[in-house]
């Protein structure tokens, strides 16, 4: 293999104990690796720890068992390889959008005039050049969610951790926003991990589709590539004849857990 | 309803007060005055001790101990709670050791303490600074407390995520969070630190609006002490419209209430 591994999960097992003093287990023995390059989505029902991955591989929660390795390093408190984006609005509401987009590199110690332009340049990308003075309040929703792509981008991190980031937004804004991130990972191919619950979502983007099952103790059950051919658009994609195909086999499992995950939800809530 | 009609409507009220007070006071119904002079004088005599006040000078004196007591107590008063208050939501032990010795204090009603400051630091300014501290503190305290411990989680991991050390989270996040609950307070807490001043110089003291409406009080001068609360309240005011000028500059990235920005 010559393209090195970006982000490995080597059976990763992450456990919460619970007020009551039991322990929940969430994701048990995870494997998952991402290259370098490589666009990897990670699909699952609601409440299967899709989430709580993706923060064992920011270093924001520590796996109960197993390793985290980053370049072929454990990883050790944060990683600072990574940038997230998520899901929740994250942005500082006491900065312009500018700021908010400066302040990674602020805080790495560029000059701020310097931070200052190169975030200019970013939001431009992002197509906000316009709303630079703007504080997070004053934009829509899509359009914080540019804010919070030029913020993490900015830093040029290796990796690009991304949780149900389009979540919270219409149809229309999700796709133009998917295309947005296909055209400025294309430029310099990070290793992305993304979680969704849109599987439609899942395919277009990425190039493997990974599968968990309903939680607790959620495994990873599925692994499939994706070889629709890129430059791919979002809009254009999903009227091609292979992604139909493999949106059905991928369904196919998907459907039970997402069955197992909405009953085992309903059980909670009448439990309580 | 259009600025002009709510302004002339407010004004239409403050006119027919005066207008009623001015006439039960001095016109007898039914061969009683309702209002005896006495007890409310009148508002031709309040208006003209108001105007005698300020043609002689003699309010100026007063009018700028008063201020000079309440921006004292307002600073220091701040500054305390927002120090305490950091500290507190940063070390949880400290805030847990200390929370039943805080809400003790902060239950006292803070009038019993004016004789005691007056006995430890004299009949001058600083007796009725001190007093107008303790108010504002805690004010200053709970507010700036609540402010960090409520950073939401996902901006702080955001921080985190983009680089920051711990001073630099401090600096961008818990920093402004803290002063953004702390400003949204200021009205509360510079309308305090004017109690504190007034009550303090009402109890004891030699110069300021509390003396003046405790020296009219003393000799049963009814107009005097009216015009004494009636400099008072647009003393206040005009602090109050200063208040919401520094808010307005201050909080520009906060919505508005109504969410239109």
């Amino acid at each position: 293999m010559s393209t090195p591994t970006a982000v490995a999960l080597e059976d990763a097992k992450v456990a919460f104990r619970l007020g009551d003093g039991r322990v929940y287990t969430a994701v048990e023995k995870a494997h998952l690796t991402v290259a370098q390059g490589e666009f990897v989505a990670i699909v699952g029902p609601t409440g299967c720890g899709k989430s709580t991955l993706l923060n064992v591989a920011a270093g924001l929660l520590k796996p109960a068992a197993g390793n985290v390795r980053i370049f072929d390093r454990p990883l050790a408190g944060l990683n600072r390889d990574a940038g997230y984006l998520f899901q929740a609005d994250a942005l500082f509401p006491w900065k312009t959008a500018l700021d908010n987009v400066a302040i990674g590199l602020e805080v790495q110690g560029t000059p701020r005039a310097e931070a200052l332009s190169r975030a200019q340049q970013w939001l431009t990308s992002v197509g906000l050049g316009a709303f630079a003075g703007r504080y997070p309040h004053m934009l829509s929703g899509g359009q914080r969610k540019r804010v919070a792509l030029a913020q993490v981008l900015i830093r040029d991190p290796k990796i690009l951790l991304m949780d149900e980031p389009f979540g919270p937004l219409d149809a229309q804004t999700r796709q133009v926003m998917g295309n947005l991130l296909l055209d400025l990972w294309s430029a310099d191919r990070k290793a992305v991990l993304f979680v969704t619950h849109d599987l439609e979502e899942a395919i277009a983007l990425a190039d493997r589709v990974v599968i968990m099952s309903a939680g607790p103790s959620s495994r990873i059950i599925g692994d499939w590539r994706v070889s629709l051919p890129r430059p791919r658009d979002i809009f254009e994609v999903r009227l091609d004849k292979e992604f139909h195909e493999l949106h059905r086999e991928i369904w196919g499992v998907l459907k039970d857990e997402v069955m197992k995950g909405y009953a085992q939800s309903t059980h909670a809530a009448e439990a309580v | 309803m259009s600025r002009p009609t709510l302004l002339a409507l407010q004004v239409l009220v403050a006119v027919v007060g005066i207008v009623l007070w001015q006439v039960l006071s001095t016109v007898p119904v039914f061969g009683k005055i309702l209002l005896p002079p006495f007890f409310f004088s009148n508002p031709l005599d309040v208006f003209s001790q108001i105007v005698k006040w300020f043609s002689s000078g003699v309010i100026w004196k007063h009018l700028g101990i008063t201020l000079t007591e309440s921006i004292l107590a307002f600073v220091i008063g701040s500054a305390g709670g927002v120090l305490v208050g950091f500290w507190f939501a940063r070390q949880p032990l400290v805030a847990a050791v200390f929370d039943p010795y805080v809400k003790m204090v902060n239950a006292l009603p803070r009038v019993v303490l004016a004789p005691i400051f007056a006995l430890w630091l004299g009949l001058g300014i600083w007796s009725k600074v001190a007093l107008g501290v303790t108010l504002v503190f805690f004010i200053v305290f709970f507010n700036v407390y609540q402010g960090v411990k409520e950073v939401s989680r996902t901006v702080l991991d955001n921080g985190r995520m983009l680089g920051m050390s711990e001073r630099q989270l401090m600096r961008h996040v818990y920093w402004p969070s803290a002063l953004s609950w702390m400003f949204s307070s200021l009205h509360t807490s510079v309308g305090f630190a004017v109690v504190g001043a007034v009550v303090g110089e009402y109890l004891g003291s030699a110069a300021g609006l509390g003396y003046l409406i405790q020296q009219a009080e003393g000799v049963f001068d009814v107009a005097g002490v009216f015009a004494g609360m009636f400099v008072l309240s647009a003393f206040v005011i005009l602090i109050d419209f200063g208040v919401t000028l520094v808010e307005r500059r201050l909080l520009v990235w906060r919505p508005t209430v109504d969410g239109r920005g």
